[in-house]
């Protein structure tokens, strides 16, 4: 009796250690490392299908900050970086690790706030303005804090409206440190300001008495990069199968497909690929 | 309050609609967890034993650092793991980042400290209670930590059951060196803290009900397993 | 390989500078029943775990038949401790371990494991599982299974001390009869009348020290030293 449970156990056990070895797809796949607004809009659930019903090739996406997104793909990670921070992705071209930087789409950052408004910054049409009060009613703003491209963003913008905000860090200015849900998450839970893209707000779930409050002004232009990796950086890159998968991203089938996706019938991404190279 | 009822409501949707998805992402979990379980098991009772047995110059500073090794941050673990899987690391040449392997080397590494540690202390106890008796019988040291195993196999499984509850509740390690890819690397922890950055609370809390019942039902298994076996013994 | 005779020499062990242990010479040889008794804490337990080879001393050394203790002649040894050590399982398991560690396959460990619980009139509990035995029914346990493995030495540290009257006779035969086989046995006992029955030699311990080492009848009736003489009529011996 107690031999067999014994053997059940281990059998059960080996069993278990067998398979999870046993890889979950054997099929031709490439690595993306990708932004996160791309995964939580559900935009990846929406083309990925298409593209991998016509060619047989299974993307793999790793959704991380913009930040860290460039830094996994630098040490040849992923077969192809997504994400929206133009500088840095110029910049990730011209170190050799990126071989080709294009524009894919876009969509706008919106100001999300509470209700309440402390700062009255509904309606204003200049996120500058719009910035300069929330510093000067020291009212509460939530930073991801996380070099991510939205981080990135709103740091060139407080630049431009001319405040410190390292100054305030810890009091009014707050960095969470995270993504873009989790910053939504405390910016909800705080009655904070905060910067987002479009698309990540409008499939948020936890937007409690949250709104947007500026949106629209030039200075919001949120681009979307797609960067193909250098193969004499990475040897070990699966380039052709990352090449097909940007030609489609880029080509018309892929920018009509990210038209098509909508929310709550709105579209998220605008796609403003050039046809042909940029 | 309203979150509360609604992720119960969540929760029991997905578990009764058998939601293929959650039942890969579920199976997933188990098949890490229980894989780094046994692997570290296999790795940490022979320390363990080991720390219990032998008397060496420095065996005390081995064990308070493997006992603080039990509070290993999963995400250094992770970030460790990472550095080493990584194409610009040293294992990168194996080609196991962002796989369910590479989560269950990240996991085993944080389970192996607390079995080995778990394990030292039952054994260290029961070799001061046997250790005079399992000599008379005229055993090698190898026999008698055999022995030592065999005796103290019910505490052990508690040992293996803290680092399963380990293995199975921790998303720092996994999230890093999986990167949380559907139908890939997606496990209830990862997808927890998806769905809670997408704001889903209530699926987000009720994918954690199912993870916390999982850890009941695994451990009220091992709790009939040992129920049965003790009463054969008395039979 | 024999194990007897057990010689000791200089035997020495302290801690925090007292001395718990301090035996010039002892052989332990021929036939018979030897009886080590003496106040608590005298070293009884102490100097049969040394002679078992199971406690190094400080200094000095045990011989078993002219040559250091190794593991393979445990087989030819029994010995069973002041707090009976049974594993975790059965009975009737304990005694088959036991057997199986001294070289004997599966079939003949079972018939043999069968007639030592008999003998210890233990049947009734041979499949209960040993930790949950009274500590009597341990005690007799233990014998048993030291006794099943046949061991041309035996030691026995206080078999008795938490044993009902009729146990105590039970267990008492028992050693006897071994002894009658020609097993060369020493027991600790804490009851001077179970001295009497059993040993046909008495050694008495006082602080670590063999005072008096004589066969029972002349130990009992004329005490060489004045300190057996207080530990014979119950006085307490500082
Ligand atoms: N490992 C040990 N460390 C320190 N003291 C010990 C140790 N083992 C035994 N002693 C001491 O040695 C003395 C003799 O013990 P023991 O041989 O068990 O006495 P007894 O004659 O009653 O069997 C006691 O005072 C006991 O406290
Ligand atoms: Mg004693």
């Amino acid at each position: 009796m107690k031999k067999t449970i014994a053997s059940l156990v281990t059998g059960a056990a080996l069993f278990l250690a067998a398979a999870s070895f046993v890889p979950a797809y054997a099929g031709e796949f490439i690595l993306l490392q990708s932004t996160t607004s791309t995964q939580n809009s559900g935009l990846y659930d929406h083309l990925l299908p298409i593209f991998e019903e016509k060619t047989g090739i299974e993307v793999r996406v790793v959704a991380v900050g913009t930040g860290q997104a460039i830094k996994n793909a630098g040490n040849c990670d992923g077969d192809l970086l997504l994400v929206h921070a133009k500088s840095a992705e110029d910049v990730f071209v011209a170190e050799g690790s990126g071989k080709q930087r294009r524009d894919m789409m876009y969509n706008d950052f919106v100001l999300v706030g509470p209700s309440s408004d402390p700062a009255a910054i509904k309606g204003l049409a200049d996120i500058n303005a719009a910035l300069k009060q929330i510093a000067a009613a020291k009212a509460p703003f939530a930073s991801r804090g996380d070099d991510s491209g939205t981080h990135k963003k709103e740091i060139s913008l407080w630049k431009k409206a001319g405040v410190e905000t390292v100054a305030h860090s810890g009091k009014w200015y707050r960095e969470t440190g995270s993504g873009m849900g989790a910053t939504l998450n405390a910016a909800v839970g705080m009655e904070a300001y905060v910067l987002t893209d479009r698309a990540t707000w409008i499939s948020f779930g936890n937007r409690a008495g949250h709104e947007i409050l500026v949106e629209g002004d030039p200075d919001l232009f949120n681009q979307y990069g797609v960067v193909t990796i250098d193969p004499d950086h990475c040897p070990n890159i699966k380039s052709a199968a990352a090449d097909r998968f940007v030609d489609w991203l880029l080509g018309p089938e892929g920018q009509a497909a990210i038209a098509d996706y909508r929310l709550d019938g709105q579209q998220l991404f605008f796609p403003n690929a050039e046809n042909g190279d940029s | 309050m309203q979150d509360f009822a609604a992720s119960f409501f969540e929760a029991f949707r997905l578990v009764l609609g058998l939601n293929p998805g959650l039942l890969e992402i579920v199976w997933l979990s188990l098949k890490v967890s229980m894989t780094a379980v046994i692997i570290a098991a296999i790795v940490g009772l022979p320390i363990g034993a080991f720390l219990a047995v032998a008397r060496f110059p420095g065996r005390g500073l081995l064990v308070v650092t493997i006992t603080a090794l039990m509070g290993l941050p999963p995400v250094v673990v992770g970030l460790v793991v990472y550095l080493l899987l990584s194409n610009a690391g040293a294992l990168g040449p194996l080609q196991l980042l962002y796989t369910p392997t590479a989560m269950i080397i990240a996991q085993t590494i944080l389970v192996v400290p607390i079995i080995a540690a778990l394990a030292g202390q039952t054994l260290e106890d029961l070799n001061g209670e046997y250790r005079d008796q399992l000599m008379l019988y005229g055993l090698g040291s190898l026999a008698r930590l055999r022995t030592l195993l065999w005796e103290g196999r019910y505490s052990l499984m508690t040992a293996l059951l803290a680092g399963f509850g380990r293995a199975i509740a921790e998303v720092g390690a996994v999230i890093i060196v999986g990167g949380n890819i559907n139908h890939v690397t997606r496990v209830m922890t990862t997808a927890i803290a998806l769905e809670t950055s997408k704001g889903n609370l209530a699926l987000a809390l009720g994918l954690g009900i199912i993870l916390v019942i999982l850890a009941i039902l695994v451990n009220a298994l091992v709790f009939l397993l040992r129920a049965a076996a003790e009463r054969s013994a008395y039979a | 390989m024999p194990i007897l005779p057990v010689t000791a020499e200089r035997l020495f062990v302290q801690r925090n500078g007292r001395a718990l242990l301090d035996v010039e010479k002892l052989t332990i040889s021929g036939g018979g029943t030897t009886v080590l008794v003496g106040p608590n804490g005298a070293g009884k337990s102490l100097l049969l775990k040394v002679l078992a080879a199971l406690h190094q001393a400080d200094t000095g050394r045990v011989l078993w038949n002219g040559v250091p203790p190794d593991r393979q002649r445990y087989c030819r040894f029994g010995m069973v401790l002041q707090t009976p050590v049974l594993l975790r399982r059965s009975a009737r398991a304990n005694i088959e371990f036991a057997l199986r560690a001294v070289g004997c396959n599966g079939s003949e460990a079972r018939e043999r494991a069968q007639s030592a619980l008999e003998a210890a009139r233990l049947l009734p509990l041979a499949n209960a599982s040993a930790r949950v035995l009274s500590g009597g029914e341990m005690q007799c346990l233990a014998l048993a299974r030291a006794l099943a493995t046949e061991p041309d030495l035996l030691f026995l540290d206080e078999p008795t001390s938490s044993l009902d009257p009729a146990s105590m006779q039970t267990i008492e035969a028992m050693v006897r009869s071994a002894s009658k086989d020609g097993m060369r046995i020493v027991v600790i006992a804490h009851d001077l009348a179970q001295a009497r029955r059993l040993g046909d030699e008495i050694i008495f311990m006082h602080r670590g020290k063999i005072v008096e080492r004589a066969p029972t009848l002349p130990f009992f009736q004329s005490p060489g030293t004045e300190d057996a003489r207080d530990f014979i009529a119950g006085k307490i011996l500082v």
